[in-house]
């Protein structure tokens, strides 16, 4: 703890920059201003070392040579999968993409803990929870592209459909969670959003529910530094998981680009909440390093050394050193692993292309579950107005 | 089922690479003609309203032409590559499931139709509705060729084809497709696009005089430069934008007559036009007076020969530039104002605690002024390595932020390039800057009699507003002093 508190400090210290009052870097890591909580929960460090934990270690036992090189695994494919949606982006193919990049080991390790009946009400960016649910992959690139209003069926993979309003998902995930207190199961609702988001009403009033009906909830926090250009800082002048045990609800900081302690503490969370211990807030401490989407330039509001001082952070750099010290990071098993990504970002790309164009009259589905009056009138109107065009080639006689 | 099937060449359009750009710059190419590309490699830069992105190829190929020059602004959905692409697997849906196996068989055919041949392509597209069609064209809806429904015309023109069915085929005469529409309907303004029409009055082209080549006759900018004289290929490689009205005529081409023969135009955009509107209005909102001082630097010369043999500079670029830069803070603690601000809107002077030491810099990009923070705490080892990555990291285009705003005062050094004085110009917001002149060897009165001497002149500016000639005088004047004798330093920390 003390050496890792140490590298965390000289990186920073040691640079030329100015510090800044208020930036995201000077706020969010530990220093030595700090009590002992802030520290993120660590297992894996920076440089691949597995550090010993004394109530940790015990949640991730299980966790073999086969276990580590599955979630490496994972993290390959959804980084291919993130880079593959960045490039039919820029190839015309997608209106928007979110980028994940740096935030693999936060959502790998936290979707790996689920469990196949909760429930995920996540934001824009967890394209790698989507991943570890099992959405097809071309139901991943749906609305992106523009071809429908939402990607999938929630209910076939026990995740909502993204949610682009900032942090109103955790609404539904405590909503959901008072619905499953109802039912007296035992699965739980897992939400994730921003650092961003903590700033957001809706936030706030789900953490009062959550907390008052001590509803099984979990609140995966990513806090990826950056809530499109303004730097955390400005939000929290302490760590966000502080603002936590305010409303009754325990937190922890994890360092979230490790990928086993992500793991552990959602666990952990999870255990807890299937016990009736009501809801946890879980801080993973990470960085953005792409844009906030593809139509943002971070480079126009950050400093290039911050990117660096977290590139020597990479969850998967880390994860593969500890794995070859481990002697499991043999060609046979890369070649794998590269050739699944290589696979799976094919499919992706075929998904995309191949996609068929919606209908005009599309719009009027999925409104509705049982006919309704007033959207038959509008249809109609649609179809007449469709009709006082010229007759193009069979466009929309259906 | 790869090795047969031809090469065929594919275009590749520019897509809306932001939420709703209309138009991109290319930065720069990243390959050439006849390259061999693999899918997903970065192609170019392209720097979009929002960001500069680099651009996948969205294909495995031979590059067989880049239809846009580097430095060129170009509009969402004009093709900037076309692509030689063998075999043609990739988009081929047999490996995916959830592709209608039915229109497996006429995708080929379809995409066999080469971009431009709307007729063939939208023959085929009735056989196939739900296939979308490739267009690489931002995300939005396919463009009409892909057999979308068009307005009907306005009402003139509806009727004049009312009157024309029933004859069919009888009342169009044969003759080319694009002369078609003009035909059908004469009375009628023929179509063109509202940019078109803007560049035809521009070039004083009337579109009645015009034929239009475009689809169903529509007048397209290569009609109206036609018009003029001379088509786009000879015409300068210029944004068609800012294209100055020529004297219409079919005359353009001789380069005697034509007075903007030999000019070249620039759009006023980026740093030219952020520098242009600081200097505007810094000229005319701070009354600038500027006072100049020459002095004999003799002794700080020979102060530099002792520092870079001193081992506490060693590696360290010390230059006339250092000691200006220290002895402008020095002398800005004995002068307070020239080291603020006047904010116009508060009311209020705003007096620094600290000198936030902007130092110009002529970088490729344009003018830069990053500042040094708190340069009066540095000592002189440090201020010079800071003076020095300053200016490195400027010209390299890799200065943060953080280091362009904030700054109080400043420094020109024209000396680098030759020159004596002038008249700097306030960076915005603050209340002094000096120029540094050239150390030139000069006949000078030295101790009762002429001898060479290094010698220097100084010009500060400064803002009457908040520093009146007493303070400005005294300022420029303990620089001078330092510089003549640098001892003097002992007298005045």
């Amino acid at each position: 703890m003390t050496q890792d508190h140490a590298l965390q400090g000289s990186e920073f210290d040691g640079g030329t920059r100015v510090p800044a009052a208020g930036t995201a870097t000077g706020a969010v890591l530990p220093g030595p201003a700090h009590d002992g909580a802030d520290e993120p929960v660590q297992l894996l460090d920076h440089l691949g070392v597995r550090h010993a934990h004394e109530h940790y270690d015990a949640l991730v036992a299980d966790v073999d040579g086969a276990a580590l090189r599955k979630l490496y695994e994972d993290m390959v494919v959804v980084r291919r999968i993130d880079a593959e949606a960045t490039a039919l982006q820029r190839q015309g193919e997608l209106a928007l993409w979110p980028p994940l990049l740096g935030q693999e080991a936060a959502q790998i390790g936290s979707g790996r803990a689920l469990r196949e009946d909760d429930f995920v009400f996540s934001s824009y960016r967890e394209n790698a929870v989507a991943y570890c649910r099992g959405v097809d992959l071309t139901d991943l690139l749906r609305v992106w592209r523009g071809n429908a209003s939402s990607g999938w069926d929630p209910y076939s993979i026990n995740m909502a459909t993204p949610q682009v309003i900032i942090g109103a998902q955790t609404l539904h995930a405590t909503g959901y969670a008072m619905g499953i207190l109802q039912d007296g199961d035992d699965a739980v609702a897992m939400t994730y959003f921003g650092d961003g988001a903590t700033s957001q009403g809706d936030v706030n009033e789900a953490m009062v529910f959550a907390a008052s009906y001590q509803a099984p909830v979990v609140f995966f926090c990513q806090n990826n530094h950056w809530a499109i250009s303004e730097p955390v800082g400005l939000q929290a002048h302490v760590p966000i998981a502080r603002r936590a045990p305010g409303f009754g609800i325990p937190s922890v900081r994890v360092d979230g680009n490790d990928v086993l302690a992500c793991l552990a503490v959602t666990r952990e969370a999870l255990a807890r909440a299937r016990s009736g211990g009501g809801p946890t807030f879980i801080e993973a401490v990470t960085y953005r390093m792409g844009p906030h989407t593809t139509a943002d330039d971070p480079k126009r509001y950050r400093d290039a050394n911050e990117l660096e001082d977290w590139a020597s952070r990479d969850p998967l750099a880390r994860l593969a050193t500890l794995l070859d010290s481990l002697g499991l990071l043999d060609a046979d098993y890369t070649d794998s692993v590269k050739a699944t990504a290589d696979a799976v970002a094919a499919e992706l790309r075929q998904g995309c292309l191949s996609m068929p164009e919606p209908e005009p009259m599309d719009v009027f589905k999925h409104v509705y579950s049982a006919p309704n009056s007033w959207l038959d009138r509008q249809q109609d109107h649609y179809e007449r107005y469709l009709a006082s065009f010229e007759q193009a080639p069979q466009e929309g006689s259906r | 089922m790869t090795t047969t099937t031809p090469a065929r060449v594919k275009e590749f359009r520019l897509p809306d690479l932001g939420e709703g750009l209309t138009e991109s710059e290319i930065v720069q190419w990243h390959v050439a003609e006849g390259d061999t590309v693999e899918l997903n490699q970065i192609i170019a830069d392209v720097e979009t309203a929002k960001a500069v992105v680099e651009l996948p190829s969205p294909y495995a190929g031979t590059v067989l032409r880049l239809h846009e020059a580097a430095g060129t602004v170009v509009d969402v959905g004009a093709p900037i590559v076309s692509f030689e692409v063998a075999g043609e697997s990739e988009e081929t849906p047999t490996t995916t499931p959830s592709v209608p196996p039915a229109s497996a068989p006429t995708t080929a055919s379809d995409e066999h139709a080469a971009p431009g041949t709307d007729a063939a392509r939208d023959s085929v597209t009735d056989a196939v509705p739900a296939k979308r069609e490739p267009n690489l064209v931002g995300y939005g809806a396919a463009v009409e060729k892909s057999g979308r429904p068009q307005r009907r015309s306005r009402a003139r023109s509806v009727s004049a084809r009312e009157a024309a069915a029933p004859a069919m085929t009888p009342a169009t005469p044969a003759g080319p497709p694009a002369a078609e529409a003009a035909a059908q309907a004469p009375a009628e303004r023929p179509r063109s696009t509202p940019p078109v029409r803007k560049l035809a009055r521009d070039l004083g082209i009337s579109l009645e005089t015009v034929t239009g080549t475009g689809p169903g006759g529509l007048i397209v900018r290569d009609d109206v430069l036609a018009a003029v004289g001379g088509s786009s290929a000879e015409l300068p490689a210029l944004h068609p934008p800012v294209l100055h009205p020529s004297p219409a005529g079919p005359d353009t081409a001789e380069p005697t007559g034509d007075p903007s023969a030999g000019q070249t135009r620039t759009p006023i955009r980026g740093m030219r036009k952020h520098t242009a509107a600081a200097m505007v209005a810094s000229a005319f909102t701070a009354p600038h007076v500027t006072e100049f001082l020459t002095v004999d630097v003799t002794p700080t010369m020979e102060l530099l020969t002792e520092l870079k043999a001193s081992r506490a500079f060693e590696g360290t670029r010390v230059t006339p530039l250092t000691i200006v830069a220290k002895a402008l803070c020095i002398a800005a603690a004995r002068n307070p104002t020239v080291n603020s601000s006047w904010d116009e809107e508060a009311q209020e002077i705003v007096q620094y605690a600290d000198v936030h030491l902007g130092i110009a810099a002529a970088t490729p990009r344009g003018l830069l002024v990053p500042n040094i923070k708190a340069a009066q705490t540095l000592p002189l080892v440090d201020l010079a390595r800071s003076l020095g990555t300053l200016t490195e990291t400027a010209r390299a285009g890799k200065t943060p932020p953080a280091d362009l705003t904030g700054g109080t005062i400043s420094i020109t050094n024209i000396g680098v390039f030759g020159i004596d004085a002038g008249t700097p110009i306030l960076n915005p917001g603050e209340a002094a800057i000096l120029a540094v002149g050239a150390v030139r060897s000069m006949p000078w009165e030295y101790q009762g009699a002429v001898a060479l001497r290094s010698v220097m002149t100084l010009s500060l500016s400064f803002d009457h507003r908040l520093v009146d000639g007493e303070q400005g005088s005294r300022f420029l004047a303990d620089i001078g002093m330092i510089l003549r004798n640098p001892a003097m330093v002992l007298t005045m920390v």
